[in-house]
């Protein structure tokens, strides 16, 4: 019997996802308009959070790169922030390239931490970040673990201030989220991806595994930096014990095992849920952190797929195009084996 | 002679970091696994000797000898309730999972003992402040002696182990091929569980000595975890010896530091880390913890 296959994208339920998206980021763009400060400060956070997630599952979920250390680049982001604008440098400017010195910490770290593996490479990032974090404190600008605050923020009205951090904020997160949503679909992608899978069979087919996962490394690296320069315009004040904590590492594991490590669209899940957890249970102090620990050690041991990819495994959902499909043609027995043929082109 | 000062105190210093380090090298050798949990666990070892001796009302140094049956049972429950799991998920799991555990066990901690730092230097009389002189300007500390001392015994004594005992040689078999292990009738699962108990107790050692010579508090675990991951890298490929090389070569950088400028301590051993990493990379030899592998020389089979 002759089967017929064709290899698509997306499916028309994509492709109506895509139009919501596009609705809801129109809608979020107007945000300063329609929305109070409380909320628009609670976005901002939002947005910061499923920046660090995509970033942490760039490298963890797509690198196969455990790291404990992304707090290095968070607080390099919010570092070189406050430096360029002590320098004059304009703050809605130096905010940014302060994102981007995270990206090229992250390049100039890569030419050594990555020929670390499994565990060495996660803590060997750790005391990367606690030399960086030491480093920071020596610098007479910072006054030691006192810390210093972003005075150049201070010279706009609050509300314009809220507003221009609001879209700094939503800029960055829809261009980080298109450039991994490219970059998955590009040749680049579909190598993270395998290496994801299988990184020694990647390698048996000529995937260049290093350079793929430098590109993950530094991808990141931007992502937390910029995370890090946002916090900075959202709260202002810089402590090195603060934005070098290890506590934002452990966010980052919590969102993405719990929304599903290695899919597009599970660290955006596990962001939101780990901010509305924070939003109710917060207040509760060294409880709700208690809480965190024992659900990412549950979710490590017993779902480590998360939710996103527990759910993706069970109804094949996929709401962003980022993988193939494998559609078969008339003529094949759209029987059981096959259609589960087709809901296991994407996850190992 | 500041200096021969300063060499003998970072030597004496390695001897703890080597103590720290020994739980979370060995642990590696055997399972392939980097203990992220390694440091909170030493923390929950001090607060756990620190309960035993107000509600008993004795010194460290016997309370000590009810610790480390508690630690050893948590070992137990730690590897067969994590570890093993996780060991089953692939490279990544075990990672996350005591990442999991440590940032449970610190907020656990915190929320029973708060965030007093505590200390035993008020119960081990004088040997917190009792020192040698030697000459005019070199004073041994009588505690750090004892802790180096504790080191090499522990060290020693952990070689002499998996060198001459069957239980060594069942540890070194699981370690090299788990599988070949079981064929040959071992059950992987038990000697795992037995190397982490020997681990947790080692663990627990370190922890008494951090709280002897040092203070603690709920979140120190993440210190100590990187102090001991620095000596074994430090230390490299080799035996548990070569932990004890990396610890004193750690305590020797620290002290030459913070004899420079004392904001320099912990950076310039962190620094002496990052040398090590790249003066290795050239070498092309970055691998570290095969010592149960290199100890497998068909000489030391057949003994």
């Amino acid at each position: 019997m002759t089967q017929y296959y064709g290899v698509e994208r997306g499916t028309s339920r994509t492709r109506i996802i895509l139009i919501i998206t596009s609705c809801l980021v129109v809608a979020l763009a107007c945000g300063p308009a329609l929305m109070s400060a409380n909320i628009l400060d609670h976005l901002i956070v939002l947005f910061i959070y499923i920046i660090l997630a995509i970033s942490w599952n760039a490298l963890a979920g797509y690198g196969g790169l455990i790291s404990v250390g992304q707090q290095a680049f968070f607080g390099i982001g919010a570092y070189a922030a406050i430096r360029l604008s002590y320098y004059g440098v304009p703050v809605y400017l130096a905010l940014p390239l302060g994102g981007a010195a995270g990206a090229m910490a992250a390049g100039i770290a890569s030419l050594f931490m990555l020929h670390l593996r499994g565990g060495e490479f996660a803590i060997g990032m750790w005391v990367l970040a606690t030399l960086i974090q030491q480093l920071v404190s020596l610098d007479p600008l910072i006054q030691g673990s006192t810390g210093t605050s972003l005075l150049a923020l201070n010279h706009f009205a609050p509300a314009s201030r809220r507003a221009d951090t609001y879209w700094l904020s939503l800029a960055v997160l829809l261009g980080l989220l298109g450039a991994l949503f490219w970059l998955l679909r590009s040749r680049q992608g579909a190598a993270m991806q395998a290496i994801r899978d299988d990184e020694e069979a990647a390698r048996s087919i000529g995937v260049a595994v290093a350079p793929t996962k430098r590109l993950a490394f530094v991808f990141a690296g931007l992502g937390a930096g910029m995370a890090g320069a946002l916090w900075l315009a959202a709260s202002i004040t810089f402590q090195p014990g603060t934005y070098f904590g290890v506590q934002w590492t452990a966010y980052m594991i919590f969102m993405v095992l719990v929304g599903g490590i290695g899919t597009f669209e599970g660290p955006i899940l596990g962001a939101i849920l780990f901010f509305a957890l924070e939003t109710i249970f917060g207040a509760t102090g060294v409880w709700y952190l208690i809480g965190l620990g024992a659900v990412s050690v549950g979710f490590a041991l017993f779902a480590p797929r998360g939710i996103w990819g527990a759910l993706e495994a069970r109804f094949g959902w996929r709401l962003l195009p980022v993988g193939y499909r494998l559609v078969l043609g008339p003529g094949f027995a759209r029987d059981k084996t096959a259609s589960s043929i087709v809901q296991s082109d994407h996850h190992a | 002679m500041i200096w021969l000062n300063q060499l003998l105190q970072g030597i004496l210093l390695g001897g703890y970091y080597a103590l720290m380090a020994a739980g979370l090298s060995f642990l590696f050798g055997v399972m392939r696994v980097i203990n992220l949990a390694h440091g909170s666990l030493a923390v929950l070892a001090a607060f756990l000797l620190l309960m035993i001796d107000h509600w008993l009302g004795v010194s460290p140094f016997i309370g000590l000898w009810l610790m480390l049956p508690i630690m050893a049972l948590i070992g137990m429950v730690f590897q067969l309730g994590i570890l093993e799991r996780s060991l089953s998920g692939g490279p990544l799991i075990p990672l996350l999972a005591t990442f999991g555990v440590s940032l449970l066990l610190d907020n656990i901690l915190f929320a029973i003992f708060g965030a007093n730092t505590q200390s035993f230097a008020p119960d081990i009389g004088s040997l917190s402040y009792g020192s040698w002189a030697i000459g005019h300007s070199i004073d041994i500390s009588q505690l750090d002696a004892l802790i180096f001392a504790t080191a090499l015994v522990l060290l020693v004594g952990m070689h002499l182990l998996l060198t001459r005992s069957q239980l060594g040689r069942m540890i070194r078999a699981t370690a090299i091929d788990a599988e070949a292990a079981s064929l040959s009738g071992l059950d992987p699962r038990r000697v795992r569980v037995v190397a982490s108990v020997m681990a947790m107790i080692m663990i627990g050692v370190a922890g008494a000595a951090l709280g002897m010579r040092s203070s603690f508090e709920p979140y120190a675990g993440g210190a100590q975890l990187i102090y001991a991951f620095e000596a074994v890298v430090i230390g490299g490929t080799g035996s548990l010896w070569g932990t004890l090389i990396g610890g004193i070569m750690l305590g020797i950088a620290q002290n030459m530091g913070a004899t420079i400028n004392p904001h320099l301590s912990q950076i310039s051993g962190h620094v002496v880390f990052l040398l090590v990493l790249l003066v290795r990379m050239r070498m092309g030899s970055l691998r570290l913890g095969n010592f149960l592998r290199k100890r497998m020389r068909p000489s030391v089979v057949s003994a």
